[in-house]
């Protein structure tokens, strides 16, 4: 036996207590990893972005479509490069509840010029330009579906049916494509626009939103103004931002995440104290008088204050440590619950594990430190006369 | 014989509401090594201050005790921790054992205090259970074992880092006969096998006629030192 056991044999002086303490500790760390998760995926740019494009939308609201007419006139703007499109089509894959993916209607190949981090063959890219239904997903999607290349994907239109009333769009599987950073958001699954606007019952001849690439980034705010200048006084104004300020827009209009993820765990964190806090205590004064036994035997008073704040660093740090890996261990599973929202892709950083410890070792001193304090002050006699 | 413990002029006294109470008023004692005194007196006649002070778990408020050639007053908390540590064996009526320890544990727990590597703690815990014939509960916990063979656990932790003198706060109190026998006689065994100086506080002539001497106390007055 050393001091470390001794203090874990303390911690099972009331198994039951310990261990409900011990599970309470546990979830308020598993809800800390995934809201910072969460505030992570918001508050970051994870998403695929560069420095050298910028995103143009509806100057009111992102769900507004553009006409098409308006890609020529970006085009003229000075210090534009080139111009694509991109729009949301919403649409299931098999069910709602699990299979969810992005899905845009693109130009083939001015899409690819313009996001080179995303690399797809030539010969697959030459065919997703001449087949009318072809289609590309990202290889990811391949693998998590099981497709090859050749097969037919079925997608139930939930915003966009068809001219004739059905709501199947049935895709050519063309080619796959792979991103530099496999981890970044989540990849669309893209068609051509033109199977797109000639087929669907309505938005013939919109898009959702048009990407342009820049010739010198240092301008990015004055070409986004003068964009946004020719368009002021039509019927589409537009807004143009670099993909950054976009994401970061995006989240902002979801709401502040990491102010309320913050906000959500120091409450739980203050509860989780305050109680821990209780039960740190009662634990002290069920065992006056054996801690005074402690001291009796000649332990001094900073070792016996030591054995007790020790109880509650080893109880917050060990419910801190397996909250932190059952998020851990949870992250794949959390992932497929809420990719349904568009929130795949979210991940467990380091920083995260090692603040989560931290939090937890500071949760400990903060509990342990008032009946720590009190056992250094214990007076032997006192304490043994009492019990 | 050397003395071993020396009282003189010892007072103690403690502060109730706004009066000063007198505890303890101008004690001298002198206890050689390997003597075995018992402490009788009336509940409230300051054997147990007088145990406390003796033990180096309080200090007294006047007069000088030095125990193993320490004056004790002068000695900080930390000091005296250490001290008690190297000199002291405490055996208390109730046991006060650490209920979530086996018996192995509770007499190991002083030597923690020491450089022993863990496997001769280990071992010289054995040993300390094998004096007071309990080694085949060694792997039980308090609460598994009878107040006997608690106090024998608990005297044996006060001997396992061999102290000079053991302090023995009403021993058999908690006890029935036999069982208080039995302690007894081990401490007989201490006091005349391994040469432990031993100061025994009891109400129990039956246990204070073990006693090498006997010392009463009344009203905080040492009233009588019979060998």
């Amino acid at each position: 036996m050393n001091a470390v056991g001794l203090v874990w044999a303390n911690l099972h002086r009331r198994p039951v207590r310990t261990y409900l303490t011990l599970f309470s500790v546990l979830v308020a760390f598993l809800l800390f990893t995934m809201l910072r998760m969460m505030a992570v995926f918001f508050t970051t740019s994870s998403e695929i972005t560069a420095v050298d494009r910028l995103l143009v939308t509806a100057k009111y609201s992102i769900i507004e479509s553009l006409p098409i007419s308006q890609r020529s006139e970006i085009l003229a703007v000075d210090g534009v490069e080139a111009v694509t499109h991109q729009t949301w089509f919403g649409g299931i894959y098999k069910d709602r509840s699990h299979q969810f993916f992005p899905k845009y209607p693109v130009e083939p190949r001015a899409y690819f010029d313009m996001y080179p981090e995303m690399t797809i063959a030539p010969e697959q890219l030459d065919a997703f330009q001449t087949t009318r239904t072809g289609a590309v997903a990202p290889a990811a999607l391949l693998e998590r579906f099981g497709w090859s290349i050749g097969d037919k994907i079925p997608i139930e239109a939930d915003i966009y049916p068809q001219q004739d009333g059905n709501r199947i769009w049935v895709f050519d599987l063309v080619g796959s494509y792979r991103l530099q950073d496999e981890d970044a958001g989540q990849p669309p699954f893209l068609f051509h626009y033109d199977y797109f606007t000639e087929a669907a019952a309505f938005g013939r001849g919109a898009v959702g939103w048009y990407t342009v690439r820049i010739a010198d980034p240092d301008r990015a705010p004055e070409v986004a103004g003068a964009i946004d200048a020719v368009f002021e006084n039509s019927q589409n104004p537009t807004k143009t931002a670099t993909e950054d300020e976009f994401a970061r827009a995006f989240a902002a209009q979801i709401g502040d995440i990491g102010l309320l993820a913050n906000s959500i765990l120091s409450a739980v964190f203050f509860t989780i104290l305050v109680l821990t806090a209780v039960v740190m205590h009662w634990a002290f004064r069920e065992r006056i008088a054996e801690l005074a036994v402690l001291k009796t035997i000649g332990f001094s008073d900073g070792r016996v204050a030591a054995f007790v704040l020790g109880e509650s660093v080893l109880l917050c740090g060990l419910g801190g440590l397996l909250g932190v890996g059952v998020g851990l261990l949870g992250t794949p599973a959390l992932n497929s619950m809420v990719e349904q929202f568009g929130l795949g892709g979210l991940r467990l950083d380091w920083p995260t594990v090692w603040q989560g410890v931290g939090i937890a070792v500071l949760l400990g001193l903060l509990v342990g430190v008032a009946p720590a304090l009190l056992a250094r002050r214990l007076t032997i006699a006192e304490a043994l006369r009492r019990s | 014989m050397a003395a071993i413990i020396e009282l003189h002029e010892v007072e103690k006294s403690f502060v109730k509401g706004r009066e000063f109470v007198d505890v303890l008023v101008g004690i001298d004692l002198r206890i050689d090594e390997g003597d075995f005194v018992a402490l009788m007196g009336p509940s409230g006649s300051g054997k147990t201050t007088l145990l406390n002070l003796i033990g180096g778990i309080d200090k007294a408020s006047g007069g000088e005790v030095v125990v193993a050639g320490q004056e004790l007053g002068a000695m900080s908390s930390g000091e005296l921790a250490r001290w008690r540590a190297a000199n002291i064996g405490f055996v208390f009526q109730f046991y006060n054992l650490l209920p979530v320890l086996t018996a192995e544990r509770n007499v190991e727990l002083p030597l923690l205090l020491t450089k022993l590597s863990t496997t001769q703690r280990r071992k010289n815990a054995r040993t300390a259970l094998e004096v007071v014939g309990l080694s085949d509960r060694a792997r039980h916990k308090p609460g598994e074992l009878s107040g006997g063979q608690q106090q024998r656990v608990a005297i044996a932790r006060a001997i396992v880092a061999d102290a000079p003198i053991l302090v023995c706060d009403e021993p058999t109190g908690d006890l029935d006969r036999d069982n208080a026998d039995e302690i007894l006689e081990l401490l007989d065994i201490l006091s005349r096998d391994h040469g432990k100086t031993i100061v025994m506080v009891t109400h129990d002539p039956k246990a204070a006629s073990h006693a090498k001497r006997v010392a009463s106390l009344d009203k905080g007055q040492l009233a009588e030192a019979a060998p």
